[in-house]
């Protein structure tokens, strides 16, 4: 609960002097059967910070943060060219478990999807569970508290573990996803616009939560809300399509410069509105 | 239109009235505790029943559905989750063929790959044939259920690190869990009423079970060699057999109902 008392919605003043990255991306391509959806991304994530990543809508987005944890794969004939570098290692380089990377890369998705047939205590452990072999019931409690405080959702939750994680509103539902994604202890969390499916207030409370586990975690947020990505992120990664329908970077840099100072034109009028 | 819709549906009403009341009517009056409880008598004495013919049915319909339900949940999976466009149109095919080849026409051929080179008829070989009828039903529901657990779970059991197989264990089939089972029960339902596939296969036998290497009775066999007898006392219970045959037929479909209810929830 202490992670989120302290997070007001301003940016951290030292954030500025992190230096190095976590997660890197190398002349990025990503495609589905022939269509190149997105094109040479060169990207540096910075650890324990939060990127956001913007841009009008069909820019390619969310197919890029699903190549960071090899999920874009597990559509029926997508892949990637390039590479993506975690901790320095290319995790599509040969021999490498798509499996493995996910459990150090966790994710959350546009819609809270906590598993309908498992209480609100099993899908918090769910990851942990159906990772390795069966731990013991104690234990299992300990993980849960432990995860749904983090997850800023303990308060709210703490009678109804036994609950169907359904039962939960739309709020609580992704927080409780966010608990499940934490829960495998990830280094990294990718967030496919988190907060698109809730209400403004749910919203701010996700937001708050982002902001306090900043501290421990590395964030990367997929969000077509401005306002948001400026609330919360430390860097900013402004995407758009190009004339031949594939997505591309077009600027990355501080969140406060991108929005006050675009080097790029078109990252301008994104950002004044102009389109998207 | 409607006129000829409601005629429809009221015949349907009308027939399923007649047939249950026909069958209650003449069967219900010859069941006693001989009956349930007594072995077949020679032709021409009174008394006697179908003990052996019920236990019989209920190992067939067991025996059955212990060899379909591997195949046509382990089909069903395979339809819903793993196939390629091509191969989920070729096993789709296949189990739609199946489904839809005569049950004399399986019972012909279980004889022809079991019966004959074994040299006896045989339990065995009707719970064998009775399952080839069950799988194509267990796959198909199996499948049809699988699709209706939304890709989002699959992606949240993936994006966690689960692997694919303990997703669609842990995570799938849970949630199709009530359509699985009713295709289960569909399946016993469909197959406890068979009765071309077990004259080829099971033959009938009045002394009772005697392991699945030897011929064994079934109901609805010894309903359809008593109906056709000329003795009063076998024909009365043919009646009282096929009452037996559609009490238990209906206690499937009820439960059914009841699972089937209990997952639109």
């Amino acid at each position: 609960m202490d992670t989120i008392k302290q997070t007001e919605t301003t940016r951290p003043s030292s954030f500025t002097g992190i230096k190095g990255y976590i997660l890197k991306a190398e002349n990025l391509r990503a495609f589905y059967g022939a269509f190149l959806a997105v094109k040479d991304v060169n990207l540096e994530i910075k650890p324990k910070s939060i990127t956001a990543i913007i841009g009008p809508s069909g820019c390619g987005k969310s197919t890029l943060i699903r190549c960071f944890n090899r999920m874009h794969e597990v559509a029926h004939g997508a892949r990637i060219t390039g590479k993506v570098l975690l901790d320095g290692e290319d995790i599509y380089a040969p021999g490498i478990d798509p499996v493995s990377i996910r459990t150090r890369i966790g994710m959350v998705f546009q819609k809270p999807n906590p598993f309908p047939t498992m209480s609100v205590l099993e899908n918090v452990v769910a990851g942990r569970r159906l990772t390795s072999v069966l731990s013991k019931r104690i234990e299992m409690e300990e993980i849960a508290e432990k995860f749904l405080k983090q997850a800023a959702l303990w308060d709210e939750v703490k009678d109804k573990l036994k609950q169907s994680g359904t039962s939960l509103s739309g709020g609580q539902q992704q927080r409780l996803c966010i608990a499940r994604a934490l829960a495998v202890e990830p280094e990294v969390i990718l967030m496919d616009e988190p907060c698109s499916a809730l209400d403004p207030i749910a919203t701010l409370k996700i937001e708050d939560l982002m902001r306090g586990l900043a501290k421990d975690y590395t964030i990367v947020i997929v969000t077509h809300n401005m306002q948001q990505a400026g609330r919360v992120s430390d860097m900013t990664a402004f995407m758009m399509m190009g004339d031949d329908r594939a997505g591309g970077l077009i600027e990355y840099g501080r969140t406060d410069q991108i929005f006050t100072n675009p080097k790029d034109k078109r990252t301008e009028d994104y950002i004044t509105g102009r389109f998207g | 239109m409607l006129g000829l819709n409601s005629l429809g549906a009221g015949i349907a009403i009308v027939v399923v009235c007649l047939m249950l009341g026909y069958i209650i009517a003449h069967g219900l009056s010859f069941i006693n505790l001989d009956f349930i409880t007594g072995s077949a008598v020679p032709a021409g004495q009174a008394g006697g029943g179908m003990h052996n013919e019920i236990i019989g049915t209920l190992i067939l319909v067991g025996l059955g559905s212990i060899i379909a339900m591997p195949i046509g949940l382990m089909t069903g999976i395979f339809l819903s989750e793993f196939g390629t466009p091509f191969t989920v149109s070729v096993v789709r095919f296949a189990t739609d063929i199946l489904a839809g080849v005569p049950s004399i026409v399986v019972g012909v051929f279980a004889y022809a790959i079991i019966v004959k080179p074994m040299h006896t008829y045989s339990a065995f070989s009707a719970g064998a044939a009775l399952a080839i009828i069950m799988i194509p039903v267990v796959a198909r529901t199996t499948e049809e259920s699988m699709r209706l657990v939304p890709g989002a779970m699959r992606e949240a059991a993936l994006a966690l690190g689960i692997t694919r197989w303990r997703a669609v264990i842990s995570v799938v089939v849970p949630g199709a869990l009530a359509g699985i089972v009713t295709g289960i029960m569909l399946g016993v339902a469909r197959i406890s009423g068979e009765t071309a596939p077990l004259l080829f296969t099971a033959l009938g036998n009045s002394f009772g079970y005697s392991g699945l290497g030897n011929p064994i009775g079934a109901l609805p066999l010894q309903i359809y060699r008593y109906a056709l007898s000329p003795y009063k006392n076998w024909q009365q219970q043919a009646w009282a057999g096929a009452f037996v045959l559609v009490v238990i037929v209906l206690i499937v479909s009820i439960a059914v109902r009841w699972l089937s209810r209990k997952r639109r929830v």
